[in-house]
């Protein structure tokens, strides 16, 4: 351990260099550039695959999607510019000769233990070649035993992949308003987890709009009521998903935009 | 006989160590009990100073992650400020109120002990008000669409009789207000733990430990409320306060043998050079493959609530170099460097309250002012600063209280040497 006077001295240092740039924040805004929204290259890989979504594109069948989520898998009233349909979009501009078919199975207020339930049944429905599975939110706000919250998504995941469909998770979003009142990083860690015993693709949610939000690209902290902030960040996390899901059945190179 | 440990009005280092033996004497010839307490008059200054910085380092921890979050060590190790702060709590807590008992009597300690609790009580009501008033303002102010979801978390409001009552019996607890309900209870058996202690110090670690392995083995828990779980369990908890409080009356001295071996110190160090390098993968994700992916599944997920043994092990390492390699003497505790630290240490209830409330404010300017990562570390800095004066302010009347009242003698002074909190 760092003895407490070093400590103290880096403690020291920080406020200087804290204190620098703050008064040239002051300044009065610069004009924004359009949000780039880029994402770190190890956010957008994978070391887990996607067997099913490889063959399908590769075979030019259709590659059937269907999200599974709460209520942060879509924007109120604006259905078609949540992230799904934006998804769906990325999708067939990186493979216009693929049919690509996306459907939305909104759980609103479901635990992952109540969601995983119904995993099976939804799979005979729509038997989708790959379900992307968000989850964590519900439980997070309710605090579901993090212990009872891996067990159900472990189970979700085997019975997915019994049912023969590949699976991307999806984690909480990230929230700072909310992160006084809201205790996501058990859940998150223990997505991470199932993730890696499953060898499950995990789009880290949270870390990619808190890597946004650190960068500037969007105020998660704003108050507006307006839905232009929701619709943005959506088409953001759609492109990413695209990327990542491209990138995890091994299917790049993908045009970079 | 001086005060317990009165740092600013204490005898010159020398008096007070040829008092402390004299003392220590005494004590064996009179009492003779199953545990013996450190010598009074000798304040242990390294306790207050590790108290202070977890004080530190919990308030930074509960802010947004920023600049300063890479300073505290959840970063390098799997333990953090929590296992530090209650493992020097029971230090402290067995410390005082273990003299109290052998002095005054079972009776006398216990209600001393409930006095205490019943103080930590009111501090935890009183930040749950300024948790109350914040989310409060939260929900009537705060509509993005982008969120909606987790504007969920405010359906709690709608039904503020059930919520307010929940909160008093401990069973609500917001975000971050985990630490004092798991004090508190930890004090209730504080009077049990020492009855114990006195007779057989280390039948009564050994019963900690077994109460820890059945909390493993049979998944005990406290429950919380609307549902889920006490994010701190009080039953694997208790094993940082038990063993701190077992160090405390006489067992740190009889590890001493232990703790300055070598093989020990490499042991330690090779666990910590580990621990970082697990942790690294974290922060690095590009790491992650180097990982082999048995140990991961082994490993993971390193449980906090129920402190896993891997984080309590890392404790324990960093406890141990930590007594190697900063003596109860060192000439730099005294230095005015360290002044604000062990000031805070010394203070640790005010301040872990003022550290919370500062931690909700920091939150409420951060969503106010869109500020970038500088003002992020800014507020956290600022936030130690006035920490730190508090500290000084609560440290300077309570010695100026006391000259006053120091005709009565020394009795009442628990709560400057520690109070256990």
């Amino acid at each position: 351990m760092k003895s407490a006077r070093t400590m103290l001295g880096l403690l020291l240092l920080a406020a200087c260099l804290a204190a620098a740039p703050a008064r040239a924040g002051d300044t009065p805004e610069q004009p924004q550039p359009a949000p780039p929204c880029d994402v770190p290259a190890y956010l957008l890989s994978s070391e887990s695959s996607l067997p099913k979504v490889t063959d399908a594109v590769k075979a030019n069948q259709p590659l059937n999607v269907l999200v599974v989520g709460s209520r942060s898998s879509t924007i109120p009233g604006n259905e078609a510019s949540a992230y799904p349909a934006t998804l769906q979009a990325a999708l067939k501009e990186a493979f216009p000769s693929a049919t690509i078919d996306l459907s939305v199975e909104l759980q609103a207020k479901s635990t992952a233990e109540e969601t995983a339930g119904t995993l099976v049944k939804l799979v005979e429905a729509k038997k989708p070649t790959l379900v992307i599975w968000q989850t964590g939110t519900v439980d997070a706000m309710r605090a579901v035993d993090p212990d009872d919250f891996r067990t159900a998504i472990n189970d979700g995941v085997v019975a997915l992949r019994a049912a023969g469909t590949d699976v991307v998770l999806v984690n909480l979003q990230y929230s700072p308003r909310t992160e006084t009142m809201i205790s996501a990083p058990p859940y998150l860690d223990n997505i991470k987890v199932v993730a890696q015993q499953h060898d499950v693709p995990l789009f880290d949610r949270f870390a990619i709009m808190k890597q946004w939000s650190d960068a500037g690209y969007f105020d998660l902290f704003s108050t507006s009521h307006g839905v232009d902030l929701a619709k943005k960040v959506h088409a953001c996390l759609g492109r990413a998903l695209a990327k990542f899901v491209i990138d995890a059945a091994h299917l790049g190179p993908v045009q970079q935009n | 006989m001086s005060s317990i440990a009165d740092p600013i009005a204490g005898s010159p280092v020398a008096d007070a160590k040829t008092e402390a033996k004299a003392e220590a004497k005494a004590e064996v010839k009179v009492a003779a009990p199953a545990i013996t307490l450190p010598a009074t008059g000798e304040r242990e200054l390294r306790l207050d100073l590790f108290r202070g910085l977890a004080l530190w380092l919990i308030f930074i921890d509960h802010l947004p992650t920023n600049l300063l979050t890479w300073l505290t060590i959840r970063n390098y190790g799997f333990s953090d400020a929590t296992e530090i702060f209650i493992f020097i709590s029971g230090y402290t807590a067995a410390f005082v109120y273990g003299r109290a008992m052998l002095e005054g009597g079972f009776v006398i300690a216990t209600a001393r002990i409930l006095r205490r609790v019943w103080q930590i009580y009111v501090a935890h009501v009183f930040l749950f008000t300024i948790f109350l008033a914040e989310i409060s303002y939260v929900a009537t102010s705060f509509e993005n669409p982008l969120y909606s979801e987790e504007m969920g978390i405010m359906d709690f409001l709608k039904q503020p009789d059930v919520t307010i009552v929940q909160a008093l019996l401990l069973r609500f607890r917001p975000v971050n207000m985990d630490v004092l309900p798991l004090y508190i209870v930890l004090m209730l058996f504080l009077p049990l733990i020492l009855w114990l202690m006195k007779w057989k110090p280390d039948v009564t670690l050994g019963l900690s430990v077994l109460l820890y392995a059945l909390t493993w083995q049979f998944d005990l828990y406290l429950s919380a409320y609307p549902n889920g779980f006490w994010a701190f369990n009080p039953f694997a908890w208790q094993l940082l306060f038990v063993f701190g409080a077992w160090c405390a009356l006489g067992g740190a001295r009889r590890m001493s043998r232990i703790l300055s071996s070598n093989i020990t110190m490499w042991i330690c160090i090779a666990y910590l050079v580990a621990a970082f390098f697990v942790t690294l993968t974290w922060y690095v994700p590009q790491l992650g493959h180097i990982m082999p992916k048995v140990i991961e599944q082994w490993m993971y997920p390193i449980n906090k609530t129920d402190l896993d043994v891997l984080r309590f092990a890392h404790f324990l390492a960093l406890a141990a170099l930590t007594v190697r390699f900063l003596p109860r003497d060192w000439p730099g505790l005294k230095s005015r460097w360290l002044r604000p630290l062990i000031l805070c240490g010394q203070h640790s209830l005010e301040i872990f309250c003022l550290g919370v409330f500062l931690a909700f404010a920091g939150h409420f300017v951060l969503a106010e002012v869109s500020g970038g990562a500088a003002l992020h570390a800014l507020i956290s800095v600022c936030g130690i600063l006035i920490m730190c004066g508090m500290a000084w302010i609560i440290s300077w009347y309570k010695h100026s209280a006391d000259k006053g009242a120091s005709k009565k003698g020394a009795a009442g002074n628990a709560d400057l040497a520690g109070g256990g909190a």
